[in-house]
């Protein structure tokens, strides 16, 4: 009844080609954008800054750039833990190896690190494809730990293996609480998904699309499937590369390589298939996904008051986060977006049945 | 498979449309292709003229489609001379075709399942978008012109092809038909200077063989574009194309004006048999 598009005409084809072309929508993405920017900072506690607020921006954003990827271009990845450690790596050096080195620079430079070695491991994706590029790329993951945790000049010859960085600072603003912590996250995360948006309503993102959908057809209409891929392998690993900055400066601070193990790709991947591949919403929906129902199943005993130990809790967790993962990949193998937009179509003609 | 069937609407169209031949614009010679040991295609020779509608027809697996990705690039034959515009055509890839101003639809439909109509046919425009990839990003300035005055584009080929009303609509929801028509448009999009038409009436009914029939006829009447056409329904075959080539077992049996193809004795037994 309230969300409808009924009355709402386009006259031109730049009103109807923006983001968000139902006013509804723009209202409802207004209204977030109020709440994430002004009432969280005001309302949030450390702990939920700290412990969910931030993984989870950071993760969304690692998740959006592998969504390009594998939900956009089609090429399934198992790197993205190493994109992200290229990503931190360099950042890490550059600012240890420059002086005065601002933080935005180092954190774009690592990006462009990562979209190095993402472009070198997406060669490959020119002669294989599926299962066999993911074991390709599984590749990209084994080097970069082995690389990070052996080589010692990237890590500053540090002996415990173990790097950190202090005094972050922004235009000579610190990011050392968490509420600027999150509102830093929060302004790239916003900058580079309205971006990863831009590219993908482009020709770019129509070409990445084709080469996913059908690859013969779309060189029969004149795009070069090298140039497809490698740009989406850039792009995606530019992004994961700046979620990896985030993720080693801000959240964790200090860090040794085991913080981008195979783990963190496999748990990236879950997150994009979970959220709905090819959809920005689906990377934010996943990431939500994977870090609030962990801390949820948690807390749910101590919230309702059933006595059981801790340790019984966290095997619980395990079992039943599996399980929904199993049960949602069921009911809607496209993911949670596929899920939300299915909602948003019944809620256009509620509460009539046409 | 009756020959003889004239289908009247296509027929009138087709007396209609001028017709304007050019010179020789591909030149096909001695063409042969292998897969291992299979011989796909042996010696053959024809040649497309600008603005014409020239057939190939032939029974199942005579070798038309791979006929059509030779000259298109998906495949590249072992033997043979290509001659486009006037020139040899070196070994090339699809998307070089494509730069040549050479499109096609596929036999089973090769649209990009998970975009809407309109993505889907915007896609055919990738080769004119000229914006780079920060420009993209933006969408600012170059990019959201670019995107608007191709987007007039594409909403003229919708248009011309009457489907207005499944515009934004994912092309793996509509009906089959209708997916062939958006395959034409992707093709048509590029604004090709030929046109190969994989079997574009194969399945469908009656009506809408006639609809494909008068876009075909008024794509090569309004834009002047040569279109390579392989289809099985000899009605229309014979109708609208200037001229056929036969084929049977990856040789040339027949080439001519479809009067003379219709009456030759090979066309005839690679058909129907002949009895022993």
């Amino acid at each position: 009844m309230l969300y409808r598009e009924n009355g709402q005409f386009k006259t031109s084809y730049a009103a109807d080609q923006q983001i968000f072309p139902i006013l509804q929508d723009r209202w409802a993405l207004g209204l977030l954008l109020l709440v994430a920017f002004v009432v969280m900072p005001l309302v949030g506690s450390e702990y939920f800054f700290r412990a969910i607020l931030i993984p989870f921006l950071i993760l969304a954003l690692a998740a959006l750039g592998l969504n390009i990827l594998v939900g956009y271009c089609g090429q399934i990845s198992l790197g993205t833990g190493a994109f992200m450690a290229v990503g931190a790596y360099a950042a890490y050096n550059f600012m240890v190896r420059i002086d005065g080195m601002p933080l935005i620079v180092a954190m774009l430079l690592g990006g462009l690190c990562a979209t190095v070695i993402g472009v070198l491991f997406g060669i490959p994706s020119l002669r294989i494809k599926g299962l066999y590029l993911a074991v390709a790329t599984l590749a990209a993951q084994f080097f970069t730990d082995w690389a990070f945790l052996r080589i010692g000049w990237f890590t500053n010859n540090s002996t415990s293996g173990s790097v950190s960085v202090a005094n972050l600072n922004v235009f000579g603003i610190p990011i050392e609480s968490p509420v600027s912590k999150y509102l830093f996250c929060l302004v790239v995360v916003c900058l580079f998904a309205l971006m990863a948006k831009n590219l993908t309503r482009s020709a770019i993102g129509r070409q990445w699309m084709a080469i996913r959908d059908m690859d013969v057809a779309a060189a029969v209409i004149g795009i070069r499937p090298v140039y497809a891929k490698l740009t989406a392998f850039a792009v995606s690993s530019f992004i994961v590369g700046v979620a990896g900055v985030l993720w080693a400066f801000v959240y964790l601070g200090a860090w040794e390589p085991a913080a981008f193990s195979i783990d963190r790709s496999f748990q990236l991947l879950f997150m994009v298939i979970i959220g709905g591949l090819g959809s920005i919403s689906g990377a934010f929906l996943g990431a939500a996904f994977m870090v609030l129902l962990p801390v949820v199943l948690d807390q749910l005993p101590h919230w309702l008051g059933i006595p059981i130990s801790t340790a019984t809790v966290s095997h619980l967790v395990h079992m039943i986060f599996g399980a929904l993962i199993v049960f949602f990949l069921i009911v809607e193998p496209h993911g949670l977006a596929k899920l939300w937009s299915v909602g948003k179509q019944k809620m256009r003609l509620w509460p009539f049945p046409h | 498979m009756d020959m003889t069937d004239i289908n009247p609407a296509a027929s009138d169209a087709a007396a209609d449309s001028g017709r304007r031949f050019g010179d020789v614009i591909l030149d096909l010679q001695n063409i042969s292709l292998r897969f291992g040991g299979v011989k796909a295609l042996t010696d053959i020779s024809f040649d497309v003229r600008e603005h014409e509608i020239r057939s190939i027809i032939g029974p199942n697996g005579a070798g038309k489609s791979s006929m059509l990705n030779v000259i298109n690039g998906v495949y590249h034959p072992q033997e043979g001379r290509i001659l486009y515009r006037g020139q040899e055509r070196k070994r090339l890839e699809p998307y070089m075709a494509a730069r040549q101003g050479i499109a096609r639809t596929f036999q089973n439909i090769a649209l990009f399942k998970g975009m809407s109509v309109l993505d889907n046919i915007m896609t055919g425009r990738n080769l004119m978008m000229k914006s780079n990839i920060l420009q993209m990003a933006l969408y600012w300035g170059r990019a959201q012109k670019e995107e608007i005055a191709h987007r007039e584009k594409v909403e003229e080929i919708i248009d011309f092809l009457e489907i207005q009303n499944v515009r934004k609509t994912p092309v793996g929801q509509l009906p089959y038909g209708l997916q062939k028509r958006v395959e034409l448009g992707r093709a048509l999009a590029a604004e090709p200077s030929m046109l190969l038409l994989d079997e574009p009436m194969a399945g469908m009914n009656v009506e809408e063989k006639q609809d494909m029939c008068r876009f075909i006829l008024d794509v090569n009447d309004q834009f002047g574009t040569t279109i390579v056409l392989i289809e099985h329904d000899m009605g229309v075959v014979m109708d609208i194309s200037d001229r056929v080539v036969v084929l049977d077992y990856g040789k040339k049996i027949g080439d001519g004006a479809p009067d003379e193809v219709r009456n030759n004795e090979d066309v005839i037994s690679a058909y129907l048999g002949t009895s022993h």
